[in-house]
């Protein structure tokens, strides 16, 4: 359990790390929070020859407006995301996930960035980055490019960041005016890693019918995965218990997941689909207050 | 294994200094480094393999065995020290990570003679048996009490949540958590 040699270097800007990427990208791992990471390299399941440790790069931990909503910096630590009060004011949905995360002891070292580009299938964020509409900030030496969620989880543990490329930051779009939203799963302990989760976030209308809803699940999918029928479903509807038994329905029938030792595929099937309807049912709740 | 070299101390040097404007640097990853951090309020230098967890680095280089290794992987929390006062997996930060930072273990909290409250308050309620996962739930626990001193029982819970115990069934470390944080031993029903 030590990890297997590699040479370290710590960058103290994202010119020298991005420069350290170019030089070393294909044979380099960047070190986030390394909650993650580190694992990984302690079971030789990952053996990178250069580890870049972005820890001492001061400006890519940052919560801050921009235009009408929010940009966060990809080493912002989880602890700190959960604690701030923009993200808690414009985005509870991301609040609520961050609880799920591991532990508070985790957390204090884990980062928004290092979560989403790790694109483990059981994470919570990429499935709130999903709901929200979040944009990543994909930077090289040379030039900056920006994906949105369906563009950045490609798969498995894969997301489009180039080997030469950086997780600068994530940008969140202005949020509804109403909205009701939850984060609910269900783990064997709570901070294992999730056998399935789900992210709902309903749009108001006014007169507490979702104008649109956005609902993604984990666990179910190489990464988060969006149910575009139960959301055709949603659009223009008032959420009731009859309506969230039948999106429990849809749900568990659209969603493909794959058994392993923690749970077998139907099993995933069923919890996604009881978990949709449950989400459904508090988001509403909060949409009818807020509407 | 080898011991690494102690290097000369050098007082009052603790950070490194700031990257300089303009041009990137250019950075040549390296094989070992100097590690060069506070531990429990005293100033220590070693060179280690920059693959040498910080755990590692207390136990092995330092001799502070009172941080334990349990999974090496983040799950148990045994390994748990504060990293400028929060709590975190030393399993899980390379030592090299560590300069310039302030870290505290088990050995700072109290003496054999002179337990702080919260190891008195693990003996008075049988908060540990064989004592493995002990010291780095005293470390969490120590870091939520002296930011809440009258921390919730649902506070309590979260922060225990990241820790694995084998021997108690938790009741006994709860126990004694609540009356570190004055509360009633037995939860409200």
């Amino acid at each position: 359990m030590k990890p297997a040699p590699f040479r370290y270097l710590a960058p103290r800007t994202r010119a020298e790390a991005l420069d350290a990427l170019r030089r070393y990208g294909p044979d380099a791992k960047l070190l986030a929070g390394g909650q993650s990471l580190v694992p990984l390299l302690a079971m030789r399941l990952a053996r990178p020859a250069v580890i870049i440790d972005l820890n001492r790069i001061g400006d890519l931990a940052y919560v801050r407006p921009a235009r009408a909503g929010l940009a966060i910096g990809a080493m912002t630590r989880q602890r700190a995301a959960e604690d701030d009060p923009l993200i808690a004011a414009r985005y509870p949905l991301m609040v609520a996930a961050l609880r799920w995360v591991g532990h508070p002891q985790i957390r204090t070292r884990g980062t928004i960035g290092g979560s989403l580009a790790h694109a483990d299938p059981a994470a919570e964020l990429p499935a709130v980055a999903a709901v929200l509409g979040a944009r990543f900030v994909l930077a090289n030496a040379r030039r900056e490019r920006v994906v949105d969620a369906a563009g950045f989880f490609t798969g498995y543990l894969t997301t489009a960041l180039e080997p030469d490329e950086m997780l600068t930051e994530i940008r969140l779009p202005p949020p509804p005016t109403r909205s009701g939203w939850a984060f609910t799963e269900v783990a064997r302990r709570h901070g294992d890693f999730a056998l399935v989760g789900a992210a709902v976030l309903l749009v108001g209308d006014g007169e507490g019918r979702c104008a649109e809803a956005r609902l993604a699940f984990t666990g179910v999918g190489a990464g988060p995965v969006r149910v575009p029928e139960a959301e055709r479903m949603l659009s223009g509807e008032r959420v009731t218990e009859a309506l969230a038994a039948e999106i429990r329905r849809v749900v568990a029938r659209s969603v493909e997941p794959e058994g392993d030792i923690h749970a077998t595929a139907d099993y995933r099937r069923h919890v996604a689909g009881v978990l949709a309807a449950r989400a459904l049912i508090e988001a509403a709740g909060r949409l009818e207050v807020g509407a | 294994m080898k011991r690494a070299p102690k290097n000369a101390r050098r007082p009052g040097a603790t950070r490194a200094t700031a990257a300089p404007r303009g041009r990137a640097r250019r950075l040549e990853p390296v094989g070992e480094a100097e590690v060069r951090l506070v531990v429990n309020g005293a100033e220590v230098s070693r060179t280690v393999e920059v693959r040498r967890t910080l755990a590692d680095f207390l136990r092995e280089n330092l001799g502070l065995t009172g941080t334990h290794l349990g999974c090496e992987h983040g799950v148990c929390g045994a390994c748990t020290v504060l990293l400028d006062g929060q709590p975190v997996r030393s399993c899980l930060l390379f030592a090299v990570q560590a300069t310039g930072h302030d870290v505290t273990t088990v050995e700072a909290l109290g003496t054999p003679e002179a337990l702080s409250p919260l190891q008195q308050a693990f003996m008075d309620h049988h908060g540990l048996q064989c004592g493995f996962c002990t010291p780095g739930i005293l470390m969490s626990a120590h870091a939520l009490l002296r930011d809440r001193p009258r921390a919730t029982e649902e506070e309590i819970r979260e922060m225990l949540g990241g820790h694995l115990c084998r021997c108690t069934g938790y009741q006994g470390i709860l126990r004694a958590l609540r009356a570190a944080a004055g509360l009633p031993p037995e939860p409200a029903p």
